[in-house]
């Protein structure tokens, strides 16, 4: 129990200021502030107990005299009650600490500027990432040993199950979506025109790199945050080496080389999964489906497909790179820097996809 | 006294909030120099402003007698190579082996032959007693032979400065001692100047042959150990008196 009296300007507390007390001594101050116009005495002499909540409360107190111009003088305090209250006093500190609140305005000025910079970093990357990328083709010195066949294998080697099923499964579900059209019409055989098409054209390289994304594109976020998180980055600066020369080229290099690959493996399996519809369901025989499917394809199909997933692989380096290299924090920063590197590679993937469509086809 | 280090009105921020405000400091040459300091006190930004990992706002750090913010890629590269930096948690590659590790710098700035650079290699992480750890992976290491194998990488090309950033943190004593002893070895037979931030009092008193003492991200002392213990800097006597035991 806490009692509180006032004489004057003298306000005299006895019991304990603690968590359970704390609020019936906020509501007398609250008052007494409103009237008072001179300095005001705390005694605390009859105070059994007082834990950080009747610290802040003092604090509080003070502050409040303060903004009236007015003093607080705590008497009679013990030994113990000293103690704690230096312990858990905020003081001067508490009153630096006060950050001032940005307005409207001030925000949208701080995440302008906050996205000019991010964008000057991406492009110095990204401008740095081509010009050493360029470099490492012809002068191996300051290289990783064995990185880009090391790199070759996480990017693209481990990625074929994955990419293998979903590509089969792709060319199955849109099979089995356009059959069903085209068998009222009796056109079964354009079901291998239209597999054949949208996978070289678009869903190929499309679903290679969104499973890219999601699978080296965070590999790649997380593998570079967790190495600015631990230092390692600095750790190469401090020894002279370029870090985008031997971390980030060798991704560059092997995603260039895999990702194609991977795209026409893509392609072909999507185009077998359209076949076994073909043959199970719409009774086309082996040659059929092949020969419709040659006859549909032209070189430029094929071409721009490779293209596409090039320039894809790009975007998965860059902004797995990108994304890593501007982490904050620890383990939460690389989290999060994983995340944003797979929504905005995926994002960016069917931007540039859109963008190669109308220069392609229109 | 020569000096390795020149320090004049270095001014560090990050972003508007000013790290350093104008330190103005030397560093002899052939000393193990220890920079003090409470926590915030700027003591990792200035280790960052001088081995350049972050541009000072305003000032100029001079090492071996080149102001580094002012080099070319090329003459920045030449003065790393006579550097060698021990990071607080080691910084070592996680991905490559211990000896791997230790041999990056040696492959990127000597044209030695591997044969070598292996023997380099092995008579580094020897002198820190790890030579039953070449083929290790950071990960299978405890995080004193991190620290251990990192002093062996930053000392790779037997740089003429060492920096350390709490090099005992974490380590048990007996550790901690073969460190320091290992520290002072080096400073003795290599004649390598050393800088390190370090809390630890009792590897101060081992191997400190020069104090700098940073407050608030000012210089508030330079001088030696004795000179710290009586200097009558109430921050800096209190530091001294509060750790003995």
């Amino acid at each position: 129990m806490l009692k509180i009296s006032q004489n004057e300007n003298r306000i005299d507390f006895e019991g304990e200021l603690s968590f359970s007390e704390v609020k019936q001594a906020y509501d007398t101050l609250q008052k007494i502030i409103k009237i008072t116009n001179q300095d005001l005495i705390f005694d605390l002499e009859k105070i059994s107990k007082i834990d950080s909540s009747g610290v802040a409360f003092l604090d509080i107190a003070r502050e409040k005299l303060k903004s009236k111009n007015l003093e607080l003088k705590i008497f009679n305090t013990s030994q113990d009650i000293q103690e704690v209250i230096q312990t858990f006093s905020a003081g001067k500190v508490a009153l630096n600490l006060q950050v001032k609140k940005d307005g409207f305005l001030e925000s949208i000025g701080d995440s302008f500027y906050g996205f000019i910079q991010n964008l000057e970093n991406l492009l110095y990357l990204i401008s740095d990432i081509f010009f050493w990328s360029i470099v490492g083709i012809f002068n191996r010195k300051g290289a990783r040993k064995d990185s880009f066949i090391q790199q070759a294998v996480l990017i693209g080697v481990n990625s074929v199950p994955i990419l293998g099923l979903i590509s089969l499964l792709i060319g199955l579900i849109l099979a089995l979506q356009s059959a069903e059209q085209l068998r009222q019409f009796g056109a079964n055989i354009y079901v291998a025109d239209l597999i054949a098409v949208s996978m070289t054209r678009e869903m190929g390289p499309l679903i290679t790199a969104i499973i890219l994304s999601g699978r080296s594109g965070s590999a790649i976020a997380s593998e570079v945050a967790t190495m600015v998180v631990t230092e390692e980055l600095d750790a190469l600066k401090t020894m002279g080496i370029n870090p985008v020369r031997y971390v980030y080229v060798p991704k560059i290099h092997a995603i260039t080389i895999v990702m194609p690959l991977l795209a026409i493996l893509s392609i072909v399996i999507g185009i077998a999964g359209g076949f076994l519809i073909g043959y199970f369901y719409l009774d086309l025989s082996f040659n059929a489906y092949l020969k419709e499917t040659l006859s549909v394809l032209y070189l430029k199909d094929f071409v721009t497909g490779i293209l596409k997933s090039i320039a894809f692989a790009w975007i998965i380096v860059i902004s797995g790179c990108f994304y890593g290299s501007i982490v904050r924090g620890g383990a939460e920063g690389v989290g999060k820097a994983t995340t944003a590197s797979v929504v905005a590679s995926i994002f960016m993937v069917i931007l540039a996809d859109s963008l190669f469509s109308l220069i392609f086809y229109f | 006294m020569q000096n390795v280090i020149e320090i004049e009105n270095l001014v560090a921020k990050y972003g508007e909030k000013v790290i350093l405000d104008g330190i103005n400091v030397n560093i002899p040459k052939g000393k193990i120099t220890i920079v003090l300091g409470g926590s915030g006190s700027g003591k990792t930004t200035f280790l960052r402003s001088i081995i350049g990992l972050l541009e000072p706002a305003e000032g100029t750090v001079k090492m071996l007698g080149k102001i580094v913010n002012q080099l070319d890629e090329k003459e920045q590269e030449e003065v790393l190579k006579q550097i060698g930096v021990l990071f607080q948690n080691g910084a070592l590659l996680n991905s490559i082996s211990i000896s791997e590790n230790v041999s990056v710098p040696l492959e990127k700035h000597t044209n030695l032959p591997k044969e070598i650079i292996d023997k380099i290699v092995e008579s580094k992480l020897s002198l820190v007693s790890l030579s039953h750890a070449l083929k290790l992976l950071p990960s299978e290491l405890s995080g004193g032979m991190k620290k251990r194998a990192a002093l062996a990488r930053a000392i790779a090309l037997d740089p003429q400065i060492l920096f350390c950033d709490e090099p005992s943190a974490g380590l048990d004593p007996i550790t901690s001692v073969n460190l320091d002893e290992l520290i002072l070895k080096l400073k003795d037979q290599l004649k390598i100047s050393i800088l390190i931030i370090t809390h630890e009092l009792a590897s101060i008193h081992r191997i400190a042959d020069e104090i700098i003492f940073l407050s608030k991200g000012k210089l508030i002392f330079q001088g030696t150990l004795e000179e710290a213990k009586n200097s009558g800097i109430e921050e800096v006597v209190e530091f001294f008196k509060i750790g003995e035991f």
